[in-house]
């Protein structure tokens, strides 16, 4: 990854560029190597200026020497795979590159066949095939997912990992601009029946995902999307249909949604139960726990990428928060002893990612820096110890707290909490 | 969100069961700039716009197969231990062991609850609510063949599964009368998201 932060000389440029300079005295150090090489960077060969290039298509791809990955690792039919946070610029995240979390596999469904039920407590049971539902009005608004297990490997006071990516740690977070119809404008062509307080969205994979839903939810900004970064939402986010909660958890937002059954109470599901349940300590579990509280994580520079030389650097990351908009994030370059106000890049929108950008000028020597994020609830982003104290050491979801990372006086980063607990 | 009449009597009913849902946090102002705009119908939007068909009573029943915790959506059928050892063993051994705590998948037996907190993740040291277990395996197992057991077959094998982890007789039967009735070591464990918005860490 160093490439895209510098670029690194290899033998053979540095001998051919800086022969003559070395000589000169004028070069001493690699650094000012890179900064001559950056100015006379070899020719590609061919020219690009002297070839034609290639005619239009029909579909575009990536640059060849981009390619950004998911982070795939099990095999498995319930499994996860994290987007690539470190090479992703702004809030939005390419569609392919979103991240995954599945518990049968990805369905193969054909938009045509697809239909979405709701029943229950309404006045008209009825049945929507998609393309009735896309003849509603619309909405589009960026908002972010993230699973509420994101972050859950960097806990455990004994466990602390050190090289760990960004990725890996925080990479069941992706941002997209959704597209659907208001659930609430479903709800009331259907007509809710007084009395009902919940819903129960159950989706078309090969383990029917079920979850409940306060109704309350489904009124005010639940959406039911089919469009995702201005095409329809890919299979591995839930196509033709899933449910989007703006600011709760991942796993609430059913994929490839097919009923909704309007109920007076919660089906207590497997899914909000046995799992995406908070165990507390004095032997208590928190179960709807759907908000996301603010956060925030350092996107660069994070492990493995190595710090070339000191001086000028731009650390930068995400922030967020289900409860509303993010107002403030701060950046410490000393361990957590002085804090800044970091840049918050517009848009800030609610409930969606904001970028945050901070300018440093390393003075190589060993230090550790974090983030910590504000949103306009007042709520400001815990230390891991402050959630160790309000929820014990072995809950299971929901890691918001402040993340470290750790620059060593040769420039390597690697996690740095386990320094700070 | 407008204001209108359904949505203040969905509040209203929404405070009569109790849920603390995050809208009731201070932590959750609506967005009036955004959000209210964005996703109000227009004035002159139809009280219906009649897209999508109304679906039959039959229709409904093809799909409306969960459980919930009262029983409602159980179907007829029964299943003792004995016959849920053998479901167990043909169906369901391969990824949860022959004890059901062997793996290689999720871990199905464990300890009580109140030995250790959480003690073991399993259905008799966290699961709630017997009847998830029916909507579950109902839904989802076997993982690579779903669907495949016949309603005393499942019976059958959340007897063995409940009785496997002491909550249940040797000698009992599962049933749509018997199944909601048994009380899950782990039932009164659960509290409803009591984080109250604001600034508190909880
Ligand atoms: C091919 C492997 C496989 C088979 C066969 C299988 N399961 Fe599972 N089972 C899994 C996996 C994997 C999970 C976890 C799925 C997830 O987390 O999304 C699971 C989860 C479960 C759970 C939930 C556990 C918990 O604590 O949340 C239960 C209950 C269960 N299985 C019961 C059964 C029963 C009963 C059978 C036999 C009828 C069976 N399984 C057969 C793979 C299997």
């Amino acid at each position: 990854m160093s490439e895209k932060h510098g670029p690194r000389l290899s033998r053979r440029a540095w001998i051919t560029t800086t022969s003559g300079v070395v000589a000169a005295g004028l070069i001493k150090t690699q650094a000012d190597a890179l900064r001559l090489d950056a100015q006379t960077a070899p020719l590609q060969t061919p020219d690009p200026t002297k070839v034609p290039g290639r005619f239009t298509s029909e579909v575009g791809r990536r640059a060849v020497g981009e390619q950004p990955r998911r982070l795939a690792r099990a095999q498995a039919l319930s499994s996860s795979a994290q987007s690539p946070l470190q090479d992703l610029m702004g809030i939005i995240t390419p569609a392919d590159l979103h991240f995954e979390r599945h518990h049968a596999g990805i369905p193969e469904i054909a938009k045509g066949s697809h239909e979405l039920l709701v029943h229950g407590m309404v006045d008209r049971p009825m049945v929507f095939r998609m393309s009735d539902i896309e003849r509603y009005p619309r909405v589009s608004r960026l908002y972010f997912i993230e699973c509420s297990g994101n972050g859950g490997s960097a806990y455990s006071r004994e466990n602390m990992p050190t090289e760990i990516t960004v990725q890996a740690l925080d990479g069941l977070l992706s941002t997209s601009e959704w597209t659907g119809v208001p659930l609430s404008t479903i709800l009331r062509e259907v007509g809710v029946r007084s009395g009902a307080s919940w819903l129960l969205a159950e989706g078309s994979d090969a383990a029917m995902m079920s979850r409940s839903v306060p109704l309350e939810k489904a009124m005010d900004d639940a959406l039911l999307a089919f469009g995702q970064n201005g095409e329809a939402i890919r299979p591995e986010q839930g196509y033709p249909l899933r449910l989007m909660l703006p600011g709760w958890e991942g796993n609430a937002q059913v994929k490839w949604l097919r009923r909704i059954e309007v109920t007076d109470r919660p089906t207590m599901t497997r899914e909000e139960t046995s799992k995406y349940t908070d165990p507390l300590e004095g032997g208590t579990a928190r179960q709807f726990s759907f908000l996301m509280d603010a956060k925030s994580t350092i996107t660069f520079p994070t492990y493995p990428f190595v710090l070339p030389e000191r001086g000028w650097w731009e650390i930068t990351g995400l922030a967020w928060s289900g409860r509303g908009r993010i107002t403030r994030v701060e950046v410490s370059t000393d361990g957590g002893a002085r804090w800044a106000d970091a840049v918050l890049q517009q848009p800030v929108l609610p409930k969606c990612t904001a970028r945050f950008r901070h300018l440093w000028e390393w003075n190589g020597r060993e230090t550790v820096i974090l983030s910590r994020a504000t949103d306009d609830t007042g709520y400001v982003q815990p230390t891991v110890q402050q959630l160790w104290e309000a929820r014990g050491e072995r809950t299971r979801y929901h890691f918001n707290h402040q993340r470290a990372w750790k620059v060593a006086s040769d420039g390597a980063v690697t996690f740095g909490l386990g320094d700070l607990v | 969100m407008r204001p209108t009449a359904a949505a203040v009597t969905l509040a209203a009913s929404w405070m009569l069961v109790g849920c603390a849902g995050p809208a009731d946090a201070p932590g959750t102002p609506a967005d009036e700039s955004f959000a209210d705009i964005a996703y109000a119908l227009p004035e002159q939007a139809p009280r219906r716009f009649g897209f999508g068909a109304e679906a039959s009573a039959a229709r409904v029943a093809r799909w409306d197969t969960d459980v919930k915790p009262d029983g409602e959506g159980l179907p007829a059928g029964k299943g003792t231990v004995a016959e849920g050892e053998v479901v167990f063993m043909t169906y369901c051994v391969a990824c949860h062991g022959p004890t059901g705590t062997e793996g290689p998948n999720d871990v199905l037996v464990g300890s009580d609850p109140w030995e250790a907190w959480p003690g073991s993740v399993t259905v008799g040291g966290y699961w709630p609510y017997a009847t998830t277990l029916y909507d579950y395996i109902s839904r989802a197992m076997p993982q690579l063949t779903p669907g495949v057991l016949t309603p005393n077959q499942t019976y059958a094998v959340i007897a063995y599964i409940l009785h496997r982890n002491g909550v249940v007789a040797a000698d009992a039967e599962m049933d749509a009368q018997t199944l909601p009735a048994v009380i899950m070591p782990a039932r009164d464990r659960f509290v409803v998201d009591d984080r109250q918005g604001g600034s508190q860490i909880r």
